[in-house]
């Protein structure tokens, strides 16, 4: 996600000033402080051996960032696997002094498996970014060493077909990180309707791959074919001063002629100088830090700070800053926790009030049941009182009957006595 | 003269000479364009008693007419109330911020004066701060409010600074880039302004007040800035009336004694002030506010938020670590507080949980006891039944008896009669 790059917007209408006020010398003063300061410029180029990197590294600054001898150029320097290395010069032309690094990576495309071969350069890019969001996030922050590539020119072979796999690999996983300028090397070897072809097919496959390549912002005088103008090719010009018609120039010599390195019908080699350093200098290092490290931060700080949430949340996080996500991670927990304690509070008086309904059910149930057994009990009792009474009754009902029967039986006994004893008489009488 | 990137060039940094012009060299006119592209952003403070002329200094500075309608004497506090204005001189573009301080000085009770002051910069501190922050940032098309300048307004009593003057400066001049100005100079002869200026910045000096210094390390500008820096508090004299002088009309204060012209060097030192304000050090007052007042406040407030640079054993911990530690941190935090929240509702379950076991025994020991009492009582009756079962018992028995013996008693009569009856038959 490409991070618009705005200016600020401005009242048309101005206050009209009466008289000199002098701010107008602002300018001035921003560029005596930026001489003071001095400019700094990281430049990458990247393709495979042989296609005139250093050549042309050392004819845009006319100057022997590599020779053959003490610092050789990357074409001389290849090893095993793709390595990234680093020289630093100091310029100065004009009063303005430049401290520019070149990056290149040796090795590049050259092995037979290629696989991968752009995760040394990639990394190398991620890790000045990484460097520089730590210095820029310490708490004393003094000096913030600046390491990040700020354009990256990519080699294209002029082979006049169009980009190779590996180029488009690259380009791809480059694209978001750097400001890519795409050249066409050694284009002495094209003819202007062969290169106007290879230039078109490039710009397409570009565009079909979806890749974004630094694209200079429009300058005034340059209305024509800006597109094209976007693959620029260029010759080797490690070229010694020639002579042409009477003039010197740079040129290679031919047996059929002479290329001018600096003619613009031969190659774009005068375009690229002026974009890259007379006008376009300081707006890729712009682009590089607005876009492609705001890239990164976002991307990194996301990252960092919400690792463990879901990718929703983290992308509506990302408006804010970790600190004050941190005030309200903490306020929406507080809000979860008076939920949770609530419902918890909630939970906990329903099952208070459950035991207390059961233990009163208990209760009464037992109450009812003793009541119950009371009430029989009661009965029971009664009952028995009732019987007792009868039976009292009956016992003396029956004492009555019982007297009388001893009574008859105490009187027959009587009767039978005396009929005995009458009988014994009359017994006893007869004789 | 060496540039930065000179001088700060490692050891492995070649200094290589150039075969022809390059064309870098206009390097600095890129920037330039830029941020004539972009507009500048200016921001001033005004701190002064009310009446002191501020609001004038500031249409004399910008020869412009801001709107302000002069404050009362009644406010019961400082309140700072600032208004943008979009300027333009030639291509260049600039947006100008007013901050006045309305009621200052006006109070009884002066103790708290400085304070909304210090919390308006330090406001417009934490705003740069908290956008410098965001994950997902708009810096560079941030429009910042950070004081750049703040011109305090100094009573022309001809003595001395007031306390409160002393107190306000010394509160101020690590958050900002103080300029001290002489006010309303006019009313201040040339010997008392020149012993005034004296005992002003020996009062400063004594007190330790850093007030800013117009840098002297460029060559360019380096010998004028050390003069003006002698010439400081500057005393001026601002005007919104204009006065026919000769063939020219220039601003300037009509007095039955004479006129005093603001843009006459002997008259006042306002030429000097614009000079030095706006023609030759804006751009540095700018940097310092980013790269001093903001840093110092920046730092404080991170190391108040628990940031630290490097670890107690001396390795220096990245962003990433930082972050995890404070996440980590902030996690634990968080599930303490859960912990416990949940910790003291186990216990007030716990709680409750035996009180009501506690009732649920009670309650089953006291039917425990009624059903003794219960099975007591019922023993009883049923002793009481067996008892008179028993006797029933025994009455049937001797119903029985009775019954054999009315019985036998019967048949005894019977037989008796029988024989008695037989016996008479002889």
């Amino acid at each position: 996600d490409f991070i618009l790059w705005t200016y600020r917007k401005w009242n048309t209408k101005a206050k009209e000033l009466e008289g000199y006020v002098g701010f107008a010398n602002l300018p001035n003063q921003v560029y005596r402080r930026s001489v003071k300061r001095g400019f700094e410029f990281t430049l990458m180029v990247v393709g495979e051996s042989g296609l005139g990197k250093s050549t042309l590294i050392n004819s845009l600054f006319l100057t022997d960032i590599y020779n053959d001898k003490e610092y050789p150029g990357p074409s001389l320097r290849i090893k095993k696997t793709v390595s990234v290395d680093t020289s630093k010069v100091l310029i100065k032309e004009g009063g303005v002094q430049l401290q520019l690094t070149i990056v290149d990576t040796p090795g590049f495309g050259d092995a037979v498996d290629n696989s991968n071969c752009w995760v040394p350069v990639t990394d190398y890019i991620d890790n000045t970014f990484e460097d520089y969001l730590n210095a820029e996030s310490r708490v004393n922050r003094r000096t913030m060493p600046d390491n990040r590539v700020h354009c990256c020119l990519y080699f294209i072979a002029p082979t006049g077909h169009g980009l190779k796999p590996l180029d488009i690999e690259f380009m791809k996983k480059l694209h978001e990180k750097v400001n890519i300028i795409p050249l066409i090397s050694k284009a002495d070897t094209l003819t202007p309707e062969e290169c106007k072809q290879f230039k078109k097919q490039i710009m397409k496959d570009i565009e079909e791959n979806k890749i974004k390549i630094y694209e200079f912002p429009d300058t005034p005088d340059d209305e024509d074919d800006n597109k094209e103008n976007n693959a620029k090719n260029t010759p080797v010009p490690q070229a010694p001063i020639l002579e042409v018609n009477g003039k010197k120039v740079r040129g290679r010599q031919y047996p059929w002629g002479i290329v001018e390195v600096e003619n613009l019908e031969h190659s774009d080699f005068v375009t690229l100088r002026n974009l890259l350093l007379r006008t376009h200098m300081q707006d890729l290092k712009d682009v590089t830090n607005n876009v492609h490290y705001e890239n990164f931060r976002c991307r990194k700080l996301t990252q960092v700070t919400s690792g463990d949430q879901k990718p929703s949340r983290a992308a509506k996080a990302s408006s804010k800053n970790p600190m004050s996500q941190f005030e309200e991670e903490k306020r929406e927990h507080q809000t979860k926790m008076k939920k949770m304690e609530a419902e918890m509070e909630q939970v906990f008086e329903m099952k208070v009030k459950e035991k207390r309904k059961k233990l009163k059910d208990s209760e009464v149930d037992l109450q009812t049941r003793y009541e119950q057994m009371k009430i029989s009990l009661n009965r029971q009792q009664k009952e028995l009182e009732e019987k007792t009474r009868q039976f009292e009754k009956e016992k003396e009902a029956f004492r009555q009957k019982e007297d009388e029967l001893k009574r008859r039986q105490l009187d027959n006994a009587k009767t039978l006595d005396m009929n005995k004893k009458g009988k014994e008489k009359k017994k006893t009488s007869l004789f | 003269m060496a540039a930065e990137v000179e001088r700060n060039a490692g050891p492995n940094t070649r200094h290589l000479k150039l075969q022809g012009h390059v064309g870098f060299d206009s390097l600095p006119d890129q920037l330039v364009n830029k941020s004539v592209a972009q507009g500048f952003c200016f921001n001033i403070l005004c701190v002064g008693e009310t009446g002191l002329g501020k609001s004038t200094m500031m249409d004399t500075l910008f020869n412009t007419e801001f709107e302000s309608d002069a404050a009362p004497h009644t406010l019961p506090g400082v309140k700072l109330s600032g208004k943008t204005y979009d300027l333009q001189e030639s291509n260049v573009r600039l947006k100008l911020t007013v901050v006045d301080t309305v009621g200052f000085g006006d109070q009884i009770n002066k103790a708290d004066s400085y304070k909304s002051i210090v919390e308006y910069i330090d406001q417009q501190f934490e705003n740069y701060l908290q956008e410098e922050l965001k994950i997902k940032r708009a810096i560079h098309c941030y429009h910042d409010a950070r004081i750049h300048a703040c011109l305090y307004f100094i009573a022309p009593t001809g003595h001395s600074l007031k306390s409160l003057d002393l107190v306000t400066m010394k509160k101020l001049d690590s958050k900002v880039n103080i300029i001290p100005v002489i006010a309303k100079a006019d009313t201040v002869s040339k010997g008392e302004l020149h012993k005034f200026k004296i005992k002003i910045m020996s009062e400063l000096v004594s007190n330790g007040v850093q007030i800013y210094q117009f840098p002297t390390d460029d060559e360019t500008v380096a010998e004028l800035n050390s003069t003006m820096n002698g010439h400081l508090p500057f005393a001026v004299v601002g005007s919104n009336e204009e006065v026919k002088i000769g063939n020219k009309t220039v601003r300037a204060r009509q007095y039955p004694w004479g006129v005093v012209q603001v843009e006459n060097e002997s008259h006042c030192d306002f030429v000097k002030l614009r000079e030095m304000l706006i023609r030759t050090n804006m751009e540095d007052l700018i940097e310092q506010t980013h790269a001093r007042h903001y840093e110092l406040y920046r730092r404080c407030r991170l190391e108040e938020m628990g940031f630290v640079d490097s670890h107690p054993d001396g390795k220096a911990s990245s962003l990433q670590e930082t972050y995890e530690a404070k996440r980590n941190a902030h996690m634990q935090q968080l599930q303490q507080k859960e912990d416990e929240m949940r910790q003291s509702f186990v216990v007030r379950v716990k709680e409750k949980e035996a009180e009501l076991k506690q009732a649920e025994k009670e309650l089953h020991e006291k039917f425990d006891s009624l059903k003794k009492q219960h099975a007591e009582e019922k023993r009883k009756l049923e002793h009481q039944q067996n008892k008179l079962k028993e006797e029933q018992d025994n009455f049937v028995k001797r119903k029985m008896i009775y019954e054999q013996e009315v019985l036998m008693a019967q048949q005894a009569a019977q037989s008796q009669t029988i024989k008695g009856k037989k016996k008479f038959h002889w």
